[in-house]
């Protein structure tokens, strides 16, 4: 009855005409996203921050979290035409979504894709709706120690999911924390690596350096080729973009398989809708009854990873707003536009700010349904946007950038940092250095610090007060778990390597 | 060069970061360590800075060790790095001039740039898409909502 009230409570926030208007918005300007390769929702959402800062702020989440669940709608129709994805979390897609398209069934993969998103997305928002209010009256227990372990817990994870090398990943997440340290320090006033710049005494520009990182390092990269693929007809008219009957039969276990997975995932501080897809997509195949046709382009096979990776934005929020705990690229800037706008993310977000969450749940469902009518016919408007030149769109990105960071505090010495974190962001894409560490560090950084030195303060310089609480303890033990298992892997696949070396 | 090392640039970026670490230590323990009200400034910093140091430090190793394992980790493709970084000083130009020329002036060249030099485009129609470009920009940001940017002699 209370989740009602409140769901109702949202809805009449979510369903005011400028929260609506904003909306489409967000999830237009978020398909468009998902349909450019090469321009992310990290990169988007922080370009447009700082635009953000004069909206009323349930607008301004609302708006944004459009962006963020809508370009997964978008990031398909790449990766069914054009055998590249939009988003990383639409390569699963292509594995049988541009072989439909070869086999002439582009309309129908399109179809389901949208479909299936739909579904997924909305069982997401459900979770989201369902799990987040208990978590946080739980996280209400929590104290310095606790906070501390928790931040803990969500570094460590990010680190193990982070890509190929964990030290890499280890290091990033350090520069990250390094730069958190820069400015003033709150408890003694003292600063620190500054560098004489009376600029840095508040700490380096947290938009700057998303900015920089995301958009900037984007352009950069994508500035190296000038290779343009082909795209694939579309078939004309709208019924041609419907599956037919028997496809949406075939899919039945895809649409549930990609839901649950992708919401638990997309729960998991780092896992991410990348993860997400491949697990769902590897469980359809695992329990189909043509296995060896995945691959050549088989319904289930785009419908499973599309629905799990957008049921994973209503989990990535779960960790989010009820905890405080960003799970990759994405929340890691929403986290910050939320501190940004004067909230302290964390269990009593819900509780102080009914109107911010349950306005943001119940504007999900309405987008989602805006998707999905927009998504349909409008498909073959949004594959001409593919046709845009780069050349057009990569100093388009730069003047976006270079505006939002600049309008924040009007200071060009904000400006000339996103340049400096745009050329840290290209160099780290190059050399394998997951930007998503480095970020999360900065956003976390600050929290981690405080609670480690006032659990300190609380136990007068006694490390013990962390392992002695039982949440503490828990949460650390977890994190230390999955920081080892990294190094238990290594050895078992040393040991394995000197036995077939003795055999 | 490094003979024997396969993961030449992985190696250059580990010895920055073992440099930078180095420092990190150093600066963070000039500050306090410890303060009247428990950790001091210097407490996150330092830790910071040696845990750079190790990792970094590891990372060498790793790179150094590379060679024996044949899937070990492959060299980054330069190749396109000189356009990237073409780009990227054409920029910090761009931002470097916003004193002097202003944002829509410094934004049109820039976008000549990309499109005539980085994109190979003929540069009468690079200078209308440049001119198009910064006054949709000003349209939309200055004028529908208000948002200052650097402004040259001429006002804008």
């Amino acid at each position: 009855m209370d989740a009602l009230g409140n769901l109702l409570l949202g809805f009449s926030v979510a369903l005011a005409p400028i929260n609506l208007f904003w909306c489409l918005v967000g999830v237009v300007l978020g398909t468009v996203v998902g349909v450019l390769p090469g321009l992310g929702p990290a990169a988007t959402i922080a370009m447009l921050l700082p635009l953000t800062l004069k909206m009323d702020h349930t607008t301004a989440i609302i708006t944004l979290a459009g962006i963020f669940y809508g370009a997964r709608y978008g990031g398909s129709t790449t990766s069914i035409l054009l055998n590249m994805p939009g988003e990383s979390s639409s390569v699963a897609t292509c594995l049988d979504g541009y072989q439909m398209a070869r086999n002439g069934r582009a309309g129908a993969a399109l179809g389901i894709s949208a479909i299936a998103s739909f579904i997924a997305g909305t069982v997401g928002v459900l979770g989201l709706m369902l799990i987040s209010p208990p978590l946080a009256r739980f996280a209400l227990r929590f104290a310095p120690p606790e906070y501390f372990a928790l931040m803990v817990l969500g570094l460590a994870m990010v680190v193990f999911l982070a890509g190929d090398s964990m030290v890499k990943a280890l290091l990033a997440l350090l520069v990250g924390l390094w730069l958190a340290t820069i400015g003033t320090d709150l408890f003694t006033a003292e600063s620190r690596f500054t560098f004489g710049q009376a600029k840095l005494l508040g700490g380096v520009d947290f938009i700057a350096a998303t900015v920089g990182i995301f958009a900037v390092g984007e352009v950069l990269v994508n500035l190296e080729s000038r290779a343009a693929g082909e795209v694939f007809k579309l078939p004309r008219g709208f019924r041609n973009l419907l599956p037919t009957w028997q496809d949406l039969k075939d899919c039945r276990f895809a649409f549930v398989n990609g839901s649950l997975i992708g919401f638990f995932v997309g729960a998991l501080p780092g896992a991410g809708a990348t993860v997400a897809s491949f697990l769902s997509y590897g469980l359809e195949k695992a329990v189909s009854r043509h296995p060896e046709k995945f691959g050549t382009g088989v319904i289930e096979g785009v419908a499973a990873p599309e629905g799990a990776n957008n049921a994973d934005a209503g989990g990535a929020l779960v960790p989010l707003l009820t905890l405080g705990i960003p799970g990759g690229n994405t929340t890691a800037i929403l986290l910050g536009g939320l501190i940004l706008w004067g909230y302290k993310p964390g269990p009593l977000l819900i509780q102080e700010h009914p109107e911010l969450f349950w306005g943001l749940v119940a504007s999900m469902y309405v987008g989602n349904v805006l998707l999905l009518v927009l998504n349909l016919p409008l498909v073959p408007l949004f594959a001409q946007i593919l046709r845009l030149p780069s050349y057009v769109l990569h100093p388009f990105i730069l003047g976006i950038s270079v505006v939002g960071v600049y309008s924040v505090n009007n200071s060009l010495f904000d400006v000339w940092m996103m340049a400096l974190f745009g050329l840290l962001g290209y160099l780290m894409r190059k050399l394998d250095f997951p930007a998503a560490a480095l970020i999360l560090g900065l956003v976390l950084g600050d929290v981690l610090e405080r609670a480690l030195r006032q659990s300190l303060m609380m136990s007068q310089g006694d490390l013990a007060i962390l392992i002695n609480r039982p949440i503490s303890a828990t949460l650390l033990t977890i994190a230390a778990v999955l920081l080892c298992l990294p190094g238990i892997r290594w050895v078992r696949a040393w040991r394995l390597d000197a036995v077939e070396r003795e055999g | 060069m490094l003979p024997g090392v396969r993961d030449k640039t992985g190696l250059v970026a580990a010895s920055c970061l073992a440099v930078f670490g180095a420092y990190v230590t150093y600066a963070g323990s000039q500050l306090s360590y410890v303060a009247d009200v428990g950790p001091g400034p210097g407490f996150f910093p330092f830790w910071i800075g040696t845990g750079l140091l190790l990792f970094s430090c590891y990372q060498i190793v790793l790179c150094w060790s590379a060679r024996r394992h044949p899937n070990g980790p492959t060299q980054p493709n330069w190749h396109g790095s000189r356009r990237a970084l073409a780009g990227w000083l054409a920029m910090a130009l761009s931002i470097f001039l916003y004193r002097w020329t202003g944002f829509t002036a410094s934004f049109v060249l820039l976008t000549w740039f990309f499109i005539v030099v980085l994109a190979d485009r003929p540069a009468f129609p690079a200078l209308a898409i440049g001119i198009a470009l910064a006054l949709a920009f000003q349209l939309l940001f200055v004028a529908a909502l208000g948002v200052s940017l650097p402004a040259g002699p001429w006002g804008f």
